[in-house]
């Protein structure tokens, strides 16, 4: 499913517009993505919960040809799935 | 301070919902996202990420706390892979 989907899905399920249901999706994944550029904390009760991992610098290698590349420091999102999405897709 | 359920609600809500409706759009959205990851459709947001349904397979592990051997069942479950515009905003901030 994309965003589009997405939002048909919604105008159909809360019987709102199409625009409406764009601007409501816009706001939810904006709001998920202006949170984790601030370093913030996420949490969806039953969906998933997201917090900013710290990756410190490492040395890798480039998998094709072994060579050896310096890793910089990085942030990433970590996710974690809720409860009951958890046992929704696992049963 | 965290990013909850709330406060999407509350931004909803500035669309000119009611308080009522707005709950019901955003629980809503929430009920597409985990059925389409049930029905083991993976979702996929451009700008965002996207989030993917994984077949995890009978493995053997360990009690970390008693160091016990024990056979984790066969699974499924969510992963999350970041989009590289969101990381590469996240990463630009401050350090």
């Amino acid at each position: 499913m994309n965003k589009l989907e997405m939002i048909s899905a919604l105008k159909k399920e809360a019987n709102i517009s199409k625009s409406e249901a764009a601007k409501v999706v816009q706001i939810f994944f904006d709001s998920m993505a202006d949170a984790l550029s601030e370093e913030e904390r996420i949490e969806i009760r039953g969906l998933c919960s997201f917090f900013i991992k710290n990756y410190k610098s490492y040395t890798g290698r480039n998998p094709k040809t072994g060579d050896k590349v310096q890793i910089q420091p990085k942030k990433l999102p970590f996710f974690k799935c809720g409860k009951e999405l958890r046992e929704r897709v696992n049963k | 301070m965290a990013l909850t359920k709330n406060k999407i609600v509350e931004q909803v809500n500035d669309l000119g919902f009611t308080k009522k409706k707005s709950v019901e759009i955003v629980e809503s959205l929430l009920e597409i996202i985990k059925r389409s990851l049930e029905e083991n459709e993976d979702v996929l947001v451009s700008g965002f990420g996207k989030f993917c349904v994984k077949d995890k397979s009978t493995r053997r592990g360990r009690n970390p706390a008693t160091g016990d051997d024990l056979l984790l069942e066969a699974r499924r479950v969510v992963t999350f892979k970041c989009s590289g515009k969101l990381r590469d905003r996240i990463n630009s901030g401050k350090e």
